[in-house]
């Protein structure tokens, strides 16, 4: 889109303007490219001159020992964020992308919900957090454990998942409902097999998206889930264990062993989170390539 | 269901052992048929429900803070937002009584210090994150090919994904004790003593304090900022800028007089959605803050956000028998909540509008 043919400035004033717009917004871009940059080389050079493999497998114990627990516990809790805000998000999306009816004045209808989902995304976690605490941890007598971390977290991410998905179901072109109609689909039987089905990749890359968020936060985690060496049996009453804590407080210690498992931590929570957030980029690249193709 | 009928018109002496096989697979059929000539409302119920969550989530949340807050805001009254003192009292201490309110010895807290602090933390994020984004986001959708703009958009995405707690450590490790051997002195020797640059001027520390966490806050929302800009800049259509240019404007000056004001609100809203996320924002500013409850007397001290306090106090919720010390960061956590629901719903009413405004003028 950019213009190529720009006519070439008379005075010096606006030629040094010129020149300096140039130069600020290439200034600009390497501010921002940088510090990413820099935070993962960063991190690598940190973790990779002591890396072992055994961390992976070895459990913790104290500040030594590897970080098998609270890898499994990370995972884990992405995997209930995934079932609990999955579910939900996804069914929420689907009312606000495809069930409201539109109100009468032509604005889409389900303002009252959509909003609410909008407020509950700017809510802080370490409030969402320090609820868990209140209501969870302490007022049904939970502990810090599991399920409260997995229920916080969820109220965290589900305005997400809404939201991608109803974005993605309002992208699919109308004409596809109506042939779905054409052929006599019944309304939910097309929902799936037509509706859904196109709108997946949207959905997934949504899903993806939260799970890095969810995977990548500490504060509530600390006021719900505690922290534990190892993975509990139990989903209540027993502290869980999770990635982010040793990074949040092991590189402090005066101890090298405790540093090191730090670094280890985080690369392992980077490599996650990169993981994740090229699976969704893979996705949305291919559907686009695909559409592209059919037109 | 043809056998069950048969089965039931078997003379009444026969024994009829095989009725409970027979039906089990009619009802799993008989299920599934249910679920699909009512898959419609299957969905429908399902949806409806779901879609309640966030609103009674959001109910739950605020019912929980406000009910579990009302002691400390009896007690603290009006002082809570304008003391400058946190003091949890005697853990050893009697008990004291006020307005049957039950708290330690010698209580006094005061927020005021920790709402300056997210104020300052927020708006040095927002003037150094607004520049750079819009600034980045011009040089990746006007000056570039595809094939590079591509990946460095994925970058800012990355950015963005990295979890708050890794960037905390690089600021800790890395940024902060850069910063301050190399860059803060000079900064401190240089400005001179007018007022708001008076706050340049000092003690340099070691890199955890105001300036720094203002910084880290900055690149934790520039991805934000950025990519909506850079949205934004793609949505605007070319005929008003190539009519700009065809008059003989620059490029610069196509940017300031045609793009820019185009728009305009739609990267106000984008920053305030960026504020709202560094109001909120906890771990990176816990680590680099250096968390000490007071005003910064200049930039480069250490002092704390109200996130971070209530991080921080985790400990004392549980030194104070009373339980008071839990209904005072619940009113905190409510101070912080208003605050930072407030600005997004700003954002989102300046980004709606804009939307509303932007998709006739474009045609």
């Amino acid at each position: 889109m950019a213009v190529t043919n720009v006519a070439y400035p008379r005075t010096r004033g606006r030629r040094i303007r010129e020149v300096l717009f140039r130069a600020a917004t290439v200034v600009a871009l390497v501010l921002v490219i940088g510090p990413a940059v820099w935070i993962v080389v960063e991190i690598v050079n940190r973790a990779v001159p002591h890396w072992r493999w055994s961390v992976i497998t070895t459990p913790l114990h104290q500040t030594s020992g590897g970080l098998s627990g609270p890898i499994v516990g990370s995972l884990l809790l992405m995997v209930g964020v995934l079932v609990v805000a999955g579910s939900i998000g996804v069914m929420a999306g689907i009312h606000l992308g495809e069930m409201v009816r539109p109100r009468r004045s032509g604005k889409t209808g389900g303002s009252l919900l959509r909003t609410a989902s909008e407020v509950l995304s700017g809510f802080p976690s370490i409030v969402l957090g320090y609820v868990g605490y209140v209501a969870l941890v302490v007022g049904l007598h939970w502990g810090f454990s599991f399920l409260p971390a997995v229920l916080i977290l969820s109220m965290m991410v589900i305005p997400y998942i809404a939201k991608s998905t109803e974005t993605a179901i309002r992208q699919v072109p109308t004409t596809y409902r109506e042939g779905a109609e054409a052929l006599g689909m019944s309304m939910g039987y097309g929902l799936r097999k037509v509706v859904l089905k196109s709108a997946a990749p949207g959905i997934v890359t949504g899903l993806l998206l939260a799970l890095a968020i969810a995977g990548g936060e500490t504060a509530p985690l600390i006021y719900t889930a505690g922290f534990a060496s190892n993975v509990p049996t139990s989903l209540i009453h027993a502290q869980f264990p999770y990635l982010t804590y040793p990074v949040f407080t092991f590189f402090q210690l005066p101890n090298k062993q405790a540093n090191y498992l730090a670094y280890d931590a985080a690369l392992i929570l980077l490599v996650i989170v990169l993981l994740l957030l090229v699976a969704s980029r893979v996705i949305v690249a291919r559907t686009q390539r695909h559409a592209e193709g059919r037109r | 269901m043809t056998t069950i009928e048969g089965s039931s018109q078997l003379p009444s002496g026969t024994p009829t052992p095989s009725v409970k096989t027979i039906r089990r697979a009619p009802v799993a059929r008989r299920i599934v048929a249910l679920f699909r000539s009512n898959e419609e409302h299957a969905w429908r119920w399902g949806a409806r429900v779901a879609s309640i969550i966030p609103l009674a989530a959001l109910v739950f949340a605020i019912t929980v803070l406000a009910l579990k807050a009302w002691p400390a805001i009896k007690v603290n009254g009006i002082g809570f937002l304008t003391g400058t003192e946190w003091k949890t009292g005697s853990s050893y201490g009697a008990i004291v009584h006020t307005d049957g309110v039950a708290h330690p010895l010698g209580v006094q807290y005061g927020l005021w210090p920790m709402i300056v602090g997210t104020l300052q933390t927020s708006f040095i994020a927002v003037v150094i994150a607004l520049p750079i984004s819009v600034g980045a986001a011009f040089a990746l959708t006007e000056r570039m090919p595809g094939w590079i703009s591509r990946p460095l958009g994925f970058a800012i995405e990355l950015l963005a994904g990295v979890p708050s707690v890794l960037i905390g450590l690089w600021g800790v490790l890395t940024l902060g004790p850069l910063l301050a051997t190399h860059v803060y002195p000079h900064i401190a020797a240089v400005m001179p003593d007018v007022p708001v640059l008076r706050y340049f001027r000092g003690p340099t520390g070691h890199g955890l304090g105001l300036l720094t966490a203002g910084i880290v806050l900055a690149l934790m929302i520039v991805p934000i900022i950025a990519s909506t800009t850079r949205d934004l800049f793609l949505g605007v259509p070319p005929l008003p800028k190539e009519g700009a240019s065809a008059l003989g404007m620059t490029e610069a000056e196509v940017a300031r007089r045609v793009t820019l004001p185009w728009v305009r609100s739609g990267i106000i809203g984008a920053t305030v959605l960026g504020l709202g996320r560094a109001l909120g924002e906890t771990i990176a500013v816990f680590l680099i803050t250096g968390s000490i409850l007071h005003i910064a007397p200049n930039v480069y001290s250490p002092m704390s956000t109200i996130a971070a306090l209530i991080l921080g106090q985790l400990d004392a919720t549980g030194t104070d028998g009373t339980g008071f010390a839990v209904a005072t960061l619940a009113e905190a956590g409510l101070v912080l909540a208003v605050i930072s629901v407030a600005v997004n719903l700003a954002a989102r009413v300046i980004v709606n509008r804009t939307g509303r405004l932007m998709a006739p003028v474009g045609a």
